[in-house]
């Protein structure tokens, strides 16, 4: 007899992965889709060497360098030594254990969670992994994606599995219409300010209803990105016609009669009724502004027709106190309105914002503008393909005319390990999800936002409600 | 990985929530391609000022708690990137205990697999041990794992929770890889049955 139970798409992943489960122990987890970069791998393959273990899977792991690649022009030479050598040491990792890598110079090179879709290897269905926080990204396909330490990149290098305790259930439920100007963007960052930064911790997020599924896969790539902002192990959104259109035609996705069968299988991934979530939260997205945050933490964020809040309202000692710390760091003042905040660089890019789709939205803002005097604004494209398709539609002249910088692809500023950083006390608009102290450079100071805002922040010089502007002039 | 059974320690109380990897290892000094030698960044934006000179203001620089073992943390410690630098951070330094009302899942996860304990505690009972720590009434913990409880000596006892697999591998310094390379029939049994769709193999020729 069939088991009957209704389950939630995350449980249809999940079993569908489980080699093995006995009783007490995690499940040992069957992983199809490895992806490695540069920073977090070296000391998982040097754990293959010194224990004489090769890698079981090398066709189902992709390799890419993103996280400190420089971003200028890709002729010149990687100037920064340990840098370079932790590229040369990739390089050297996939040579000698078989894995595709697509290089400094490689025409597919990108931020590994922009090129997984873009090459059709994030399929729906699948179990997802990379040494890296942000593969929730690939769960917008309905797939199980979630991030790993080094020692689990080595066990997954070696066995192509992982042992796991199951995760608990999240539904967010987002009803209801965006506003014109308000994004994917603004729904995570509200989801995240509710909820706070370890309201989904221990769980997987899946997130429903017509604000999700009216999304594009670049819009819901941007959503299931930032759960683990709130402290998420993964966020997922069932695949529908939206997210075919999207995969049929990629390189590694199925061909001709094999997609016709596997969207079939595809069209099982979805919670079924009657499931039952542990946690659940809903939102209004009619009820979505705009977002910025004024602290050092995502959930440390409000609509940007609001003031910078003052510490001392807030429920918990806990909160005051990190609140305190964060508007000092900041040098905020509170009752300070959002659009009086004046800002020193603009940062579009990160495997949170840097699709094409972003690049459009923000062009369409930056279109016969200029910067403001005294900001320093790039664009990031997140992969090659991405900054050629761009290039193709023009873009990259919009933004060069504005006064924005027009960027190779990689991880640049979003965690500035590379040489794109903010100086001391410089205050950035930044399209990418993290405002931690020092994130984008020591003393550096950012706020969270989406494309649109970022590119009106960098016009105005401040932030301002893009909702006020009309865009089709 | 090391076995971990007992430690004891000095207490390093670090009265901040939300501490996130960044903070615990910042991104320059990511670059490295060795597993050791991270202890020396650990928290270093906040250990030293901008020209590398040690802030006398924290923590880790007070003679009180120097050489401590065991970090008291506040809510959410460990959230942020998935970089197990912090983890080899901290037991670089010389940490194999951190106690928090809650960690993120990643870092948790993590911590497990480089024999250090986190070890999740009420809020009060956190509390408690902030304000004893900064009174100077509790200045060492001996952590039992074998009995899942922590003693000051001095009237503070605790019994926490760890789940049984993670403790079992713990408590015996397991490689968990050489566990599931065990499972090898069942994983190739398991490949066997792949759809053809998630065979999509890249090759370096591809």
């Amino acid at each position: 007899m069939r088991d009957v139970k209704p389950r939630t798409l995350f449980e249809k992943v999940w079993d569908r992965h489980v080699i093995e489960q006995e009783e007490g122990k995690p499940a040992i987890l069957y992983i199809d889709l490895h992806l490695v970069h540069e920073v977090t791998s070296p000391q998982a393959f040097e754990g293959l060497r010194l224990n004489g273990r090769k890698v079981r899977r090398p066709d189902l792991t992709v390799a890419t360098v993103d996280h400190n690649v420089p971003t200028v022009n890709r002729s010149l030479p990687v100037t920064d030594g340990t840098s370079a050598k932790q590229m040369e040491t990739l390089t050297k990792n996939c040579r000698d254990f078989g894995i595709k890598l697509y290089d400094f110079h490689d025409p597919g090179q990108g931020i590994v969670h922009v090129i997984g879709p873009e090459l059709g290897v994030t399929l729906p269905g699948k179990t997802i992994v990379c040494g890296d926080s942000h593969t929730s990204t690939h769960g917008a396909f309905g797939a199980l994606a979630f991030g790993i330490g080094t020692s689990e990149v080595e066990h997954v290098l070696a066995t192509q599995c992982l042992q796991q305790l199951k995760p608990k259930t999240m539904e967010v439920h987002v009803k209801g219409k965006l506003s014109p100007g308000v994004t994917a963007k603004d729904i995570i960052l509200a989801v995240i300010a509710k909820i706070g930064t370890d309201g989904a911790t221990g769980t997987v997020i899946e997130y429903t209803g017509e604000a999700i599924r009216n999304l594009s896969m670049e819009e819901r790539m941007t959503i299931c990105n930032m759960s683990i902002e709130a402290g998420a192990r993964a966020g997922m959104i069932a695949p529908d016609e939206t997210t075919f259109r999207y995969l049929e035609g990629r390189p590694h996705a199925p061909k001709g009669e094999a997609f016709e069968q596997a969207k079939q299988e595809w069209l099982q991934l979805r919670t079924d009724e009657g499931a039952v979530y542990d946690k659940r939260v809903e939102l209004d997205a009619s009820e979505i502004a705009p977002q910025v945050t004024w602290g050092t933490s995502p959930g440390m964020g409000t609509a940007v027709d609001q003031q910078v809040p003052d510490p001392e309202s807030l429920p918990t000692e806990t909160e005051r106190k990190s609140a305190r710390r964060a508007l000092e760091y900041m040098d905020l003042t509170p009752g300070t309105p959002m659009t009086e905040i004046k800002v020193d660089r603009v940062f579009i890019g990160s495997c949170t914002n840097s699709r094409l789709e972003d690049l459009r939205a923000a062009a369409c803002v930056v279109k016969n503008r200029k910067v403001a005097p005294g900001v320093q604004a790039m664009v990031v494209p997140g992969s090659q393909q991405v900054k050629r398709q761009a290039e193709s539609e023009g873009l990259d002249q919009i933004f060069l005319d504005a006064g924005f910088e027009w960027r190779e692809s990689g991880c640049s500023m979003c965690l500035a390990m590379n040489d794109d950083t903010l100086n001391v006390g410089e205050r950035c608009a930044s399209t990418s999800n993290r405002n931690f102290e020092g994130r984008q450079g020591r003393g550096g100071r950012t706020h969270l936002v989406s494309p649109m805002m970022a590119a009106a922040a960098a016009i105005e010089g401040h932030f301002v409600d893009i909702r006020k502007w009309n865009l089709d002039d | 990985m090391e076995a971990f059974t007992k430690h004891s320690g000095k207490v390093v109380p670090l009265d901040r929530a939300n501490v996130d990897t960044d903070q615990i290892i910042p991104k320059q000094f990511l670059k490295r391609v060795e597993r050791t030698g991270f202890g020396q960044f650990l928290f270093y934006n906040w250990r030293y000022d901008t020209e590398g000179n040690p802030n006398p203001d924290f923590e880790l620089n007070q003679e009180a708690y120097r050489d401590g073992s065991i970090l008291l943390a506040r809510t959410n410690f460990g959230c942020g990137s998935s970089r197990e630098h912090a983890p080899w951070a901290l037991l670089d330094y010389g940490f194999r205990v951190v106690i928090a009302p809650t960690f993120a899942d990643i870092f948790y996860n993590n911590c497990f697999k480089n024999g250090i304990l986190p070890i999740r505690l009420p809020e009060a009972k956190v509390d408690t041990l902030f304000r004893r720590v900064k009174d100077g009434v509790t200045q060492t913990l001996s952590v039992d794992l074998e009995n899942n409880r922590i003693d000051d000596q001095n009237d503070f006892t605790a019994e926490f929770e760890v789940e049984p697999y993670r403790r079992y591998c713990l408590l015996n310094g397991l490689d968990d890889i050489a566990i599931t390379l065990q499972k090898d029939d069942l994983i190739r049994k398991y490949e066997e049955r792949l759809p053809d769709y998630y065979r999509t193999t890249v090759t370096q020729n591809s």
